[in-house]
């Protein structure tokens, strides 16, 4: 299938985020106020404050964007977006970042693109979650050693008929499956999934 | 007024007590909820961590059956409710984002047609449960059904994140940070609603498995909170936060040398105990942190669901299944065959 292909200018991230994320275009109306680190629960785990993260994103500082961990330490809880008195979507904006850094390959941190991608991969298969498969699979590829904790809780999960053994399955995968290739041919024709030029994923 | 219903993927399993009271409670108030055909998962908080376009798609097909299935309705556009506050958010943003920006509704319904889809934006108004629960079937319907009001219990009312944000006109209909419904709700079971200040504070959605210490060092502040409320049980309305609340609890208590026995509840197990419905119907009993304490307050024995390991072999009989699990969930589909 032939599609248009999107020009290999330069994009600058901040105006790939805005184009990414519905009501994107208000980040460039950002005020730095703060308000949305302030209200942030996992605030103090990230490396910069949203309102930072959005003054390099500004600055054109796309490489140090794209290497913060602040996106994936974003909950998705829309407390900052609900506060924002410029209404900037910012957790769909984290969202938008997230994507980015793993197309740049430089979510390199964080075990959290795996956790979704092993999710996916269910989604994709059967058209609905499978949580046992979901637990197993990633946490045995993701320092099971630290993670022998879980089992006592996948154990209690199991006996208490709250963990099914086998997924479920849609009936209408091949429908599903047609659905989402299509929109993800789309969003390679829109230049999404191109790594920014500039950007090398670290070795 | 036709409801169509959108379990999603928890209330299949991990959450079915939510799905079992759900249904219950509906029965009980006449709220004819019809369970969409075919859905499928919502994406929760992951799938749009990778894909945008596929992830709206994927929303899409579920809005495009749904619509198909309930028809223009009469005059009104149909109900579409979810249970769960993260589908419920998902369905509603899709469908807004389709409204408010062109392009999207052109890659959505792009890509819907390459399975013979397609989705008309405002088709249907997506609504959480308990939304429709206070505002159309209403207080005083719910109150007429409480045969045995929970008067000694010291409830917690936990909205959480996403059922009341991020703000979506005409989905949303609570304050995002101080809302009520809930606690009116509670209210008219008789519960003696505590004024939770961390109502609308986050349970850590997915950091349970991405970051185990910033999840639970936001699970107890919930639970100090509760606790510090003498609060004797959390109401959930969302299966996220149960998971997260109950199942994790233990690992709290062990991370801050705490011993909190906080049973987490959804609503509908409760409004399922004040209106006399037996406790076995309403998926109780399955908590990892058990409500027997709390709710033998109100009268009201907990079913024993869990069996410890050991018991169920000992029990086998020659020639029977070896597995306790798909014994178990053929006496439940018996179960639901004859009620």
């Amino acid at each position: 299938m032939n599609h248009p292909r999107a020009s290999t200018a330069p994009v600058r991230l901040l105006e790939r985020v805005a184009a990414d994320t519905p009501g994107g275009e208000r980040l460039k109306l950002c005020l730095q106020c703060g308000t949305c680190g302030g209200s942030c629960p996992s605030g103090p785990d990230m490396d910069q404050t949203p309102r930072a993260l959005f003054a390099l994103l500004m600055d054109g500082d796309d490489q140090a964007v794209l290497r913060s961990n602040a996106p994936w330490y974003c909950v998705s809880c829309y407390h900052c977006t609900v506060r924002c008195p410029q209404a900037i979507p910012i957790t769909d904006v984290m969202y938008a970042l997230r994507r980015a850094s793993v197309r740049a390959g430089l979510a390199d941190d964080t075990d959290a693109p795996d956790f979704s991608e092993t999710f996916i991969g269910y989604v994709e298969k059967y058209g609905r979650s499978f949580e046992l498969g979901l637990a197993t699979r990633y946490h045995l590829t993701h320092s099971p050693l630290q993670k022998i904790g879980h089992g006592p809780m996948a154990l209690g999960m199991m006996f208490k008929d709250r963990l099914g053994l086998r997924p479920a399955r849609i009936k209408g995968l091949s429908q599903l499956k047609a659905i989402l290739a299509k929109a993800k041919h789309m969003e390679e024709a829109q230049g999404a999934l191109r790594i920014l030029p500039g950007l090398q994923p670290r070795t | 007024m036709r409801y169509g219903y959108y379990p999603g993927c928890s209330l299949e399993r991990s959450s079915a007590p939510y799905d079992v009271s759900t249904r219950a409670v509906a029965d009980r108030l006449g709220l004819m909820l019809e369970e969409i055909d075919d859905w499928n998962c919502c994406g929760a908080t992951e799938y749009v961590t990778l894909h945008k376009t596929a992830a709206y798609a994927l929303v899409g097909r579920n809005l495009a059956l749904a619509q198909a299935q309930l028809g223009r309705g009469d005059g009104r556009a149909p109900s579409l409710v979810a249970p769960c506050s993260a589908c419920f958010l998902n369905l509603g943003k899709v469908d807004h984002a389709m409204a408010e920006h062109p392009e999207v509704e052109r890659a959505v319904n792009g890509s819907l047609g390459a399975g013979g889809l397609r989705y008309d934006p405002g088709a249907l108004a997506v609504r959480h449960l308990l939304e429709v629960i206070v505002n159309d079937v209403g207080l005083g319907k719910v109150c007429g059904q409480v045969k045995a009001p929970l008067q000694a219990l010291r409830v917690a009312p936990y909205y959480g994140c996403l059922l009341t944000r991020p703000e979506i006109p005409g989905h949303t209909h609570d304050d995002p940070e101080q809302p009520t419904s809930l606690d009116e709700l509670l209210k008219a079971l008789g519960c003696e609603v505590v004024d939770f200040p961390l109502k609308t504070h986050c349970c850590g959605g997915h950091m349970t498995q991405i970051s185990a210490a910033t999840a639970y060092s936001l699970l107890y502040r919930l639970l100090r909170s509760a606790h510090e409320y003498r609060a004797d049980v959390i109401a959930v309305a969302c299966p996220m936060c149960q998971l997260n609340l109950d199942a994790y609890q233990g690992a709290v208590n062990k991370e801050y040398g705490t011993d909190f026995q906080l049973p987490v509840l959804y609503f509908t197990q409760l409004m399922g105990l004040a209106f006399g419905l037996p406790a076995e119907e309403l998926g109780l009993g399955r908590e990892f942190v058990s409500p027997e304490a709390a709710l033998a307050k109100v009268g009201v024995a907990t079913p024993r669901v869990a069996e410890p390991a050991a018991k169920p072999a000992a029990k086998r009989k020659k020639g029977e299944q070896a597995l306790p699990m798909p014994v178990k969930r053929a006496a439940r589909k018996r179960q639901r065959a004859t009620s």
